[in-house]
């Protein structure tokens, strides 16, 4: 019985036990303060659309060999100019949406491409050189923010006429277009089937990906560089894949996010997207070395909805906001823990 | 010899391995400023030797030893190397122990610093605070240099330093270490030019004239021929002869190295024996940059239907061979197969020419351990030749996904072929045995339909039973799916055994080529690089 | 051994040869150089008062700069989890703050304060960093960003309930937490105003200024004893000390202790400058302003000096207090300068850090190179 139950815990992994075993206080918690359950499941679901796509941009990266992307940020980036031209041209609705993502994937792509040559050129480093090109192509949009030549006062200073604004409002673009598409009841909770939906829709294409030649080649390639060379697959440019995957995922994501959220966050918003993606795929199971899409699904579930209730939940019984606080030690706890953990023959 | 009292005794020296005897009773002993040389194959027990004789950890956490060790006439435990050290054994390493960012006198006195007091230390008591007494360790180096009859400057740093002369700063330390009283030496002539061997040699003899017992292993035989006082050989963990300089000559070691009963077991005949009317496959002249297998213009033509075995001592490129032609280390020089040039340094071309490949590296080349044994055998054959896909969906002729079913039933059949022990095709390969996985491998490569299969070391770390079994697949494959092997083997009796030639490579070049049952000695003067003969 | 080859070991490099070397490894100091004087001539400013600036600047940061050097000695790369000393120092701070010491024995007590704390996280710093060799460097960023979230715990939920810290003017409306920003009155410019003269405009703060050449010293002492030897060693090639003999995790435990103490005093320092304590950001940016720095000074993460160190805090303010004015004049829009100095600090250490992997991999080319010739 005991060696079944330790294979059991093993299985499902330590941290994940803990974070779950956390929300199922927090849930008991709710229950017994008289809080609204499913309210609190509403909101987390919502959370879970909005970031799901985000999170699931990390598993090609990891699949592919070059580990967690916490250059998440460069394919941010090219999803906030994908939207910012869709505003310009003052398109709404769905075809706002649709045209902000048909504009950001090309761009993400040349982006991403570009990205995958430089982190082909610091192999064994890509980690720690991603965080900091992340963080200087932020840098540097916010240059290009304040320089770029948008013209709809929609979306300028209002005094000086130069430059976009910190935080840009979607309610008369594409906002909530996704959210408030195929909203239906369960057992009180409140679901909306556009954004959920579209999210699981992304899991399945990805999910086809990797049953494709393509597909099977990059997590050859990402598995064992040399098994791959030696089965006639181009690693190089199935790391190319991965990452360009990656960043066009990041674009699609940030606009989810955006949508949902109804806000376009500018300037040093994206600085720090990456780790809260990396936790949540870390959180659902992921390693440095192998991920899958049920990671990301169990993953963002779970790192969501501690989010979401945590706050509420916690400030019934503890003065002040601790969610920021759990969110900073679970979410970089999580890391370290992927970090430390002795990864074979590297 | 009999004069003195010996520095050093190992007596009766047995250590097993996870039941295997890799040393059976092994004896050997050194006299102050005597020269003992340990020669053997690869495999033959010569590193285990040292390993036990500086205590490395390895042999204790693997269940000791029994036999003893004296020094100078006394019962020794060497339970770790620093006790070793303690003892007076220096061991002068096959890889440079050598920072390169430091001069050669701190690599000399790297942990052994001579050091002075200071009002900081004194007042922390503490030893790490201590100045370095530059003057004083530089002194020591430049005695340690003289001592080898070395005059480059002590204060240079070592980065730069020709590598023949890393291997004298090597050496350097273990003698500046005042206790030392026994030197091992391990292959130090591998990445020596000649004449910086040499030079080696000759200091191997000074260090003995000084009073110094050196334990000298090698498998070059003339410099075992030059500098020995005595000679043990060891072979398949036995010590087979102990010669004196005078009663050896090198025909004798070298078939006292490889000589070893072959079980005559009778092959299955063919319809029609593979002749040279007939070629699968020539190599002219080819070249491999492998680090380690350096092949240097190799030539060799393969009857077709043939198991053409290759053999010869570590280093010597025989693995460059196989590695070269299937892409993965560049390579130069013609290849063709029936007469078609194949290009070189393209893994997918080679693969689509009908090749495939074996590696001997199954754990590192081989196989993606964490994948299921399914994903293993198809990816290769999925990647080169497009098969194990369907077109999905039906519509989209373009976009074609894996085609599970048909996957799962090659792998179904291959298991039961090839008789895989395992839970099902959906088992990761990692949990499987030495020769379960071999046999992926196998399968793996069989899933290409290759019209020429090289195999590389095939039953390196499996066991008995296992090997058995992989040895009689080859045979199977080559008999009744006629395919042409090229197998790369240390095991000189597996070669033996199942090949019809055996080519020896030797320096990088063929060195000839034997029948299976040439005699010991024939095969050992090869693999010494002493004979060349021409195909037979 | 002859003549002949000494000289080939050794070769004598010529004047304009040791002109091109010069600068080519000081390439990216000598590129700030000009980048600040030409931002500098830009912005039109008033020399004395950057000299005011950038001397004040020196003594405030020198000391957390300083503290970086020893993790790099012993191959652990740019230590981002400075930030942790760093807290440890403003605990101190608070502490004094509400013991209401002043002076230069209030200062002095925070620096005694600090350093067990600091120790004790260094170590697990160190211990951690064990276990992740190979990436110590996104290690030790997350490890600061982890260490954040444990003080931020402290600090916004245990002061008060659990930790007995009962001055209302330093707690948050509620009475449990610290509140955002503490005035450090009792230790403000407790080292600076020691004795600040005056030369040609310029106050300099001697005494700081001292505390950080001392500190120098010390670190140079340090890496000529035999602990500083194993650190080196160390830091060349683990496997290698490892084999003779050397405690390889004991001896980078010791780094990031001695890294996260001196980190502690170095923030210490900062604040006693700045006077007031930003509870929750004071410490957020130190580890990237400081690593940057000592980056612009022309380190490595294999290879930093004092020298770099100082040249960097130089150079690194310098182009700090510049661009915001040079964004100003050129584009009249000053958020461009702050944003370019941000791009600065991201982008130089981006660059470092891709250089290292860069030049890691060509080692090793190299090494398989000669290894391939002498066959």
């Amino acid at each position: 019985m005991m060696p079944r139950l330790k294979q059991t815990v093993e299985h499902i992994g330590v941290p994940r036990l803990i974070i779950a075993g956390f929300l199922a206080i927090i849930f008991v918690i709710a229950y017994l303060t008289d809080m609204s359950v499913p309210q609190l499941i509403t909101d987390s679901l919502v959370r879970v659309g909005m970031n799901g796509i985000l999170v699931l941009a990390m598993v090609p990266t990891i699949s592919c060999g070059v580990g967690l992307n916490f250059g998440l940020p460069v394919g941010v980036l090219s999803g906030l100019v994908g939207a910012l031209i869709s505003m310009e041209r003052g398109l709404a609705g769905f075809p706002g949406l649709l045209a902000a993502i048909v504009f950001a994937v090309p761009i993400a792509v040349v982006v991403g491409y570009l990205y995958a040559l430089l982190l082909e050129s610091v192999k064994g480093q890509e980690m720690m050189v991603g965080t900091y090109v992340g963080f200087s192509t932020v840098a540097v949009m916010c240059i290009f923010w304040l320089m770029a030549p948008f013209k709809n006062p929609e979306l300028i200073w209002a005094i000086g006429g130069k430059g976009l604004r910190f935080t840009l409002t979607l309610g008369n673009h594409f906002g909530k277009v996704l959210n408030n598409f195929a909203v239906f009841q369960l057992f009180g909770v409140k679901i909306s089937g556009g954004l959920l939906g579209f999210f699981l829709l992304f899991c399945l294409l990805i999910y086809l990906f990797y049953r494709t030649k393509l597909g099977i080649a990059m997590v050859a390639a990402g598995a064992n560089p040399v098994f791959a060379r030696s089965a006639g697959i181009d690693v190089r440019q199935m790391k190319a894949v991965g990452v360009v995957l990656s960043t066009v995922l990041a674009a699609v994501g940030i606009i989810i996010y955006a949508q949902s959220y109804g806000f376009l966050q500018l300037y040093m918003a994206p600085l720090m997207m990456a780790f809260p993606a990396v936790a949540a795929i870390l959180i659902g199971g992921a390693s440095l070395q192998k991920a899958t899409i049920s990671n990301v699904i169990i993953g963002t579930i779970l790192f969501q909805t501690l989010l979401t209730t945590a706050l509420p939940v916690t400030s019934r019984v503890i003065q002040g906001d601790i969610s920021e606080v759990a969110r900073l030690i679970i979410s970089n706890g999580m890391i370290l823990y992927a970090l430390t953990r002795p990864t074979g023959g590297k | 010899m009999e004069r003195a009292q010996q520095v050093l005794e190992m007596k009766g020296i047995t250590k097993q391995y996870f039941g295997n005897t890799v040393l059976n009773d092994v004896s050997i002993d050194l006299y102050p400023g005597e020269i003992h040389a340990l020669v053997g194959e690869n495999g033959a027990g010569k590193s285990t030797l040292m390993n036990i004789l500086f205590g490395m950890p390895v042999i204790h956490s693997t269940g000791g030893f029994s036999g003893e060790i004296l020094i100078d006439g006394k019962k020794v435990e060497l339970l770790s190397p620093a006790e070793a050290m303690q003892m007076g054994i220096g061991m002068v390493h096959q890889e440079f122990m050598l920072l390169p960012g430091f001069t050669i006198t701190e690599n000399i006195k790297l942990n052994r610093e001579t050091t002075r007091k200071n009002a900081l230390s004194r007042l922390f008591k503490s030893e790490f605070l201590d100045y370095l007494d530059t003057p004083a360790m530089r002194k020591d180096a430049r005695h340690a240099l003289d001592r080898l009859d070395m005059s480059i400057d002590e204060w240079l740093p070592v980065a730069g330093l020709p590598v023949g002369y890393m291997q004298f700063v090597e050496i350097a330390r273990e003698i500046d270490k005042k206790e030392v009283k026994i030197l091992v030496f391990d292959e130090p002539t591998a990445v020596l030019t000649e004449t910086e061997a040499d030079r080696l040699l000759g200091s191997l003899r000074r260090l003995a004239a000084d009073g110094i017992s050196i334990l000298f292993i090698t498998h070059r035989l003339d410099e075992v021929m030059a500098v020995a006082d005595r000679i043990t050989v060891l072979r398949d963990g036995e010590a087979v002869a102990r010669l004196n300089k005078d009663e050896a000559v090198v025909e004798r070691i070298a078939e006292l190295m490889v000589g070893r009963r072959i079980e005559k077991v009778d092959l299955p005949p063919r319809d029609k024996e593979p002749g040279d009317e007939d070629l699968a496959f020539t190599i002219d002249n080819l070249m491999v940059d492998m680090p380690g297998e350096m092949v240097r213009g190799l030539s060799l033509s393969v009857r077709r239907g043939e198991i053409l075995g290759i053999g010869g001592l570590a280093g010597h490129g025989k693995l460059g061979i196989a590695n070269g032609i299937m892409g993965l280390y560049p390579a130069s020089g013609r290849v063709s197969k029936n007469g078609d040039l194949i290009p070189l340094n393209s893994p997918e071309q080679v693969l689509l020419e009908g090749l495939a490949f074996v590696s001997e590296d199954r754990r590192g080349v081989g196989l993606l351990l964490d994948e299921p044994i399914e994903r293993n055998i198809g990816v290769t054959a999925m990647q080169v030749q497009h098969k194990f896909l369907r077109p999905w969906p039906r519509f989209l002729s373009g976009l074609r996904l894996e085609d599970r079913k048909e996957l799962r039933a090659y792998s179904e059949e291959m298991i039961r072929k090839l008789d895989i022990r395992c839970l099902g095709p959906t088992q990761p390969v990692r949990s499987l045995s030495g020769g379960n996985q071999q046999k992926v491998c196998v399968a793996k490569a069989l899933a290409l339909d290759p019209e020429i299969l090289f195999v590389s070391e095939p039953t390196r770390g499996i066991d008995v039973g296992a090997k058995r079994l992989v040895l009689d697949l080859l045979v199977r494959l080559n008999r009744e799916h006629n395919v042409t092997i090229l197998m790369t083997s240390s095991e000189l009796g597996e070669l033996r055994k199942i090949c019809d030639r055996v080519a020896i490579v030797y320096r990088g070049r063929l060195a000839g080529i034997l029948p299976p049952d040439a005699s010991d000695a024939e095969f050992g003067l090869m693999m010494a690089g002493r004979v060349r003969k021409e195909a037979i | 051994m002859t003549q002949t080859h000494d000289k080939t070991v050794e070769s004598r490099p010529t004047v304009s040869l040791d002109m091109r070397r010069m600068i080519l490894t000081n390439g990216v100091p000598i590129l700030f150089l000009v980048l600040s004087i030409t931002m500098a001539l830009v912005a039109g400013l008033n020399i004395t008062f950057l000299l005011n600036e950038v001397v004040t600047r020196l003594g405030r940061n020198s000391l957390l700069v300083l503290s970086l050097l020893i993790p790099v000695t012993a191959g652990m790369g740019l230590n981002f989890s400075i930030v942790i000393g760093a807290m440890a120092g403003q605990a101190a701070a608070i502490a004094v703050t509400y013991w209401r010491i002043t002076g230069v024995q209030g200062f002095l007590l925070a620096c005694l304060l600090s350093t067990p704390i600091a120790a004790i996280a260094g170590w697990l710093a160190g211990n951690v960093l064990n276990r992740a060799k190979g990436r110590e460097m996104i290690t030790s960023m997350i490890l600061g960003f982890f260490a954040n979230g444990i003080y931020q715990l402290i600090f916004l939920f245990l002061v008060g309930p659990i930790i007995p810290l009962k001055d209302p003017a330093m707690l948050l409306p509620q009475g449990i937490g610290v509140r955002n920003t503490v005035d450090l009155i009792n230790i403000s410019q407790a080292l600076d105003k020691i004795w600040r003269p005056v030369i040609g405009g310029v106050r300099i703060p001697v005494v700081t200024l001292l505390v950080s050449a001392g500190m120098c010293v010390l670190i140079g002492f340090l890496l000529k004893t035999k602990i500083g030897q194993n650190l080196r060693a160390v830091g060349q090639d683990m496997h290698i000390a490892e084999v003779m003999g050397i405690k390889v995790d004991k001896t980078r435990i010791i780094a990031m202790i001695l890294s996260t103490v001196i980190a502690g005093w170095g923030q210490l320092i900062f604040l006693q400058n700045i006077g007031t304590l930003n509870t929750y950001n004071s410490h957020e940016q130190v580890g990237m302003f400081s690593i940057a720095a000592l980056l612009v000074g022309g380190a490595s993460t294999r290879r930093a000096t004092i020298w770099h160190a100082i040249a960097g805090v130089i150079l690194f303010h310098t182009l700090f207090v510049v661009s915001p004015l040079a964004g100003q004049r050129l584009f009249g829009v000053p958020q461009i300068g702050e944003y370019f100095r941000v791009f600065v600090a991201y982008g130089i250490i981006a660059v470092a850090l891709a250089l290292h992997a860069w030049q890691g991999r060509q080692v090793r080319r190299q090494e398989i190179k000669e290894a391939m010739l002498t066959e």
